[in-house]
Formats: C-alpha cells, structure tokens, sequence
C-alpha cells in the first residue's frame, strides 16, 4: 500500500510485517524513531507475538539480541554511530557466533567531536566484523532490504545489517509502498534455527577455541559469507516478483552502457549521484553509475564486470580510513586489479559528519576526474583556507589546543569579517 | 519539481508543516519528499525544513539550494541568516507576519519577484485564535495552497486531518482557512 510516510515509520512497519519475536533497543539519534514505531505496534497489540525488551544500553541491546536469537527467536535490534561503538564486542560476538539477527543502522558520524549527522564511519568502523552489510539507496529499498536481510541471515545463519543514511533517510517523508503481510509471509518462512539453546538439550556455544580450529572456523564465516553473494541476487529476485518491483541485488548499474567514467557509491547519494550523471549526460558527457547495495560480503566479480569498460572510476564514499583514504576505494582498487585495461581510480571523501553533497560540487568532481586527476583521497568541498590556517597556528604553537575548537572559533570570526 | 524552503524555530511546528505539504501533494497522486535540516532540535533555536514536489520519483537528496518558494515562520530570522538565498526570479514568498514588507525592510526583495508572488499573512495570529498555540504551520499551508496554486487547499486540508486527527485538526483547518481567503482576496486584488 503506498502511503506517504517517514522513512522511520516505513521501516518499523516493514520490520514488523517480518514478525520479529524480540525487539531490544537502546535510543540514539538517528535511529530512534524506528524502534520506537515498533515500540508503539507492540504496545498497539499491531504486532503479536513479540517482546519489546528496553535495555539500558546498546552493549544490553545486542547482547539481548544475541541472547534471544541464541534461543530460537527471531532478534532485531538497531543502532548508530557511538552505540554501534559501544555494542562492538558483541557485534563481533554475533557473527562469530552464527546468529541471524537483524540489525538497523542509522547511519552517523562517529566522535570526537560530537557529530549526530550522516556519515558511513560507523558502519565502516564494523566492516570486518563478519556481519553482511547492506546499504539502501532510498526508504522504499531500506523497507525491502530488512525483508531480505531476515530471510539471509537465517537462510546462512549469519547476522546482517541493513544500513541506511540517518537523517536523509530515516527522517524522510515520501511515498512508500508498504507491502501486505501475505507478501512478506510468502518470501519469509518462519525461523527455522540451526542452533538453540535448550534447558532440555544443554549445550554450551563460543566455547574457547584453540590454535587448532580457529584459523578453520573464520575460514568457514568466510566461505559463509562468499554464498551471500549468489543468495542476495537469487532473494532479491525473488521478492521483486513478490513485490513488483526491482529491489536490493549485490548492486545497480545506472547509464553505464557505452560510460567512459563511472561513479561508484553506497547509500542515498546515488540519487542525487544519478541526477548528476542525467544533467552530464545530457551534455554528452558519457557518464554512468554504480550503486553498490552489498558492501559485505563485497561483490568483486559483479563490480569487475560492470567496471571492465569504463576508463575512470570516481569511488565517491562518506568515511575516511585516516591514515590511508577511503576504504571503498580501497575495496574497489582490489576489484580492478585483475582487469584487463584497468581503468584509472579517483578516491573522494564526501558528506563527512553530514556536509550536504550538492550537484554541482558532485559534477565539478567528476569532470576534474578526467581532466585534472588527483593524487590519493580527494575531501570534496573542503574548506582550504581553514584548513591552512589551521595547520601553519599549530606549526607556530606547541600547545595550539583542539584542532576541533580551534576551527570553530575560526569559522565564529570569518563570520563577522567583511566577505570577499 | 518545485522545491520549498521553510525557515522557522523550534516549536513552530516547522518540520511538520513541510511533512504535511508532502502528504498534501501525495493524496493528488504527486511524489513529494519533506525533510527537516538536521540538527539539534531545541525549542527557539532556527530551524530549515525542505519539500520537493514532482510527477516522477525524486532522488536528489541535497537541501533545497534555489526553492522555487521561500516560507519565512519567523521573521526575526532575517537578523540571524540569509534566508533568501537561492530563491528563484520567478518564485513565491510567503511571510508570516501582522506587519507590513515596508516594515520589515523587505521592500526590494519582494520588487524583484513577479506581482502577486508575495504575500504577507498573519499566521501565528491565527493560530492562536483558532489553536490557541504559536504554530504558524497549518495556517501557512493554507497560504501557500492560495498563493502558488499548486496543491489544492482541500488537500491541505485532509493532510491537516491526517496529521492531527480530532480537535486539534479541526482547529489548524480553520486557521488555514482564514489563511486561504487571506491570501486569496491579495490575490484578486492585485490582479484587479
């Protein structure tokens, strides 16, 4: 049913329509009001069958996850930025231990300095956790992705998160379809544990394990995880037909046939990225672009292929890898490596800490690509004179104080300065 | 696409009025997208909310840089931000206030627009006669429907209902009303 709606309360229905059994969360900005819509289902009677647990923290929130899923229930939990932080013990406890939970994140920047706004830095900060993580384009495809998420964690017995732009997304209203129950009970069977915890049966899981199996057992989340990548296409067939419509897959190709440059990208940017390919297009520019939805497990072949041609990859990604740039592009240099004529890379840094990406500086980026290619991460509307300033004040001082504040202040007092 | 930028406060009900637009706009079948200029909410402090409405699906995801019509909740706003920035030649202005544009300096912006794009109504006034609170937002739906055109005023309406079922929701509807014939009988006086 469409219905115009916050893109929030879209997903609440949606991960409600998957008859979660125990719902545990921990409230922070931006992913609050998702587990709050099913906070008020639950209460409502709406939703049957489920518990909402209110946890006091988010190392409670997915610790109770795990808990619940290690008992045969269907778990879902959601989280961003610091409280992904502060579950990351368990986060990697999820995975190791083989337990289908679904997880939101909202995502946002991580501190310090506090920042509440849109980046991908949490979700990169657990990329190596051993969750599958998907990344939706718009609030229609972050309904269908938790969909699917339920039906691939427990087809693999394997958590995965479902990562969706805070704010941008989650704080959307716009026109959704949400599907109908007998759709979502058609796609996805009632869980079916590879695994349980029984009083009657006891047995113990993440017991201690040696040198002798350990190097055996990440191999196997590894293999594991690799099937994910023929499952994600296979599921996201399936429900399309279910639903109607194209959804989810390992990634989506955008005007890339006969593209000289191609963008990639994860996350509600590809929107605004396709706007931009249109108006270029429109000037003859022969662009594309590649959306990636599943960043882990990470779909080197899919992206080798729709890459073969192309004689620039932009990689425009919302987190830096300090130290080394961005760590798509990284992830996407790997899949160029064995390509035939491998095109040129070109790494942008873009959106940090919720910074707006607009057309113009996106176009700008693409053009220089080609014209004027830059060495290593290219921070897309950086503010050069602050940043210069900034650096020749701590050269000059040894106790120059917080980089942070010290920006602050600067920008307070350009501010009250005639402009030029 | 048309594109709308709110500017208002905290507790004016800024967001919720752009949400609403969006709801209005859905019910006759357009795409719309609302979305609030994120920040740390707080009652007071100046708050930005964005509407794009279109026939096809809207992917951009960049604030409104260059709205086709500018909604100014608060006018003491104009002290602290530019908040006309990017407003189009031909766009639409809409102002909530019980003075005048000569009062608030605003003489030469609204010169620049095409006649009968601007128009002043005293929107809080009328909330807090028919809501008894300072939520300017529904009555500036009702503005905006007369001003622009481009949703009707019975769709605002029903996005009104659906947002604040009951009471609360009869009250904003008349607020929006007297806002409607407002800004109406500008209108015909100006083509006149």
């Amino acid at each position: 049913m469409l219905k115009q709606i916050e893109g929030s309360h879209a997903m609440a229905e949606a991960i409600a329509l998957c008859r979660p059994e125990v719902i545990c969360a921990y409230p922070i900005t931006p992913q609050t009001h998702i587990v709050e819509g099913l906070g008020e289902l639950v209460k409502s009677g709406e939703l049957e069958n489920c518990e909402f647990i209110n946890v006091e923290s988010e190392f409670a929130a997915l610790s109770v996850a795990i808990g619940a899923s290690a008992a045969g229930a269907r778990a879902y939990t959601a989280t961003a930025s610091q409280g992904l932080l502060f579950m990351a013990e368990a986060v990697y406890n999820a995975a190791g231990l083989g337990l289908p939970i679904v997880m939101t994140l909202g995502n946002r920047a991580i501190g310090a300095p506090i920042n509440i706004w849109n980046d991908h830095s949490d979700a990169m900060s657990m990329r190596d956790a051993g969750w599958i993580q998907l990344f939706a384009e718009t609030n229609q495809e972050a309904v269908d992705l938790h969909i699917l998420a339920f039906r691939l964690a427990e087809e693999l017995s394997m958590p995965v998160m479902v990562c969706v732009d805070g704010f941008i997304l989650t704080h959307a209203f716009e026109r959704i379809d949400i599907p109908e129950q007998a759709q979502v009970d058609a796609f996805l069977p009632p869980y079916d544990p590879v695994q349980v915890l029984d009083p009657e049966n006891p047995a113990s899981i993440g017991a201690m394990v040696g040198p002798e199996a350990f190097t055996e057992v990440r191999f196997l989340a590894h293999y594991k995880q690799r099937q994910a990548l023929r499952l994600i296409p296979a599921f996201s067939a399936e429900l399309g037909k279910i639903f109607g419509r194209a959804t989810g897959g390992l990634l989506r190709t955008y005007r890339i046939e006969d593209a000289e440059t191609v963008v990639v990208a994860m996350g509600s940017i590809c929107g605004t990225i396709k706007d931009t390919v249109d108006e270029m297009r429109e000037d003859g520019v022969k662009i594309g672009v590649v959306c990636l939805v599943s960043f882990r497990p990470f779909p080197v072949e899919a992206l080798g292929e729709v890459l073969a041609e192309a004689k620039d990859v932009v990689v425009v990604e919302k987190s830096i890898a300090v130290g080394v740039g961005g760590a798509l592009a990284d992830n996407i240099e790997g899949a160029l490596r064995n390509l035939e004529k491998r095109p040129r890379l070109h790494s942008a840094i873009a959106g940090l800490g919720g910074r707006p990406i607009p057309r113009d500086s996106l176009r700008r980026l693409f053009e220089t690509a080609v014209t004027d290619p830059w060495e290593g991460p290219h921070f897309l509307d950086l503010n050069d004179r602050v940043v210069g300033r900034e650096i020749h004040r701590v050269r000059k001082v040894r106790r120059s104080g917080s980089t942070a504040e010290n920006i602050l202040r600067q920008l307070a007092l350009t501010s009250q300065l005639p402009q030029d | 696409m048309f594109q709308v930028r709110i500017h208002g406060r905290g507790g004016q009900g800024v967001v919720t009025g752009a949400e609403m637009l969006s709801v209005a706009a859905f019910i006759e079948g357009r795409h719309a997208q609302a979305f609030p200029s994120f920040g740390s909410e707080r009652m007071g402090a100046p708050v930005i909310a964005f509407c794009r409405i279109a026939d096809r699906e809207i992917r951009l995801r960049e604030p409104v840089q260059d709205p086709d019509c500018l909604v100014l909740q608060d006018p003491t706003l104009l002290k602290v931000m530019d908040v006309f920035s990017g407003l189009r030649e031909n766009g639409f202005l809409l102002v909530n206030t019980n003075k005048t544009f000569d009062d608030l300096h605003l003489g030469a912006i609204v010169e620049k627009l095409p006649a009968g794009h601007a128009v002043i109504v005293p929107a809080t006034d009328l909330a807090l006669k028919h809501v008894k609170r300072a939520a300017p937002n529904a009555a500036l739906l009702g503005a905006f429907a007369a001003l622009t055109g481009l949703v009707h005023f019975d769709s605002v309406k029903r996005a009104i209902a659906e947002t604040f079922p009951g009471r609360i929701g009869e009250a904003n509807i008349a607020a929006a009303q007297d806002a409607y014939d407002l800004v109406m009988a500008q209108e015909r006086a100006t083509a006149a």
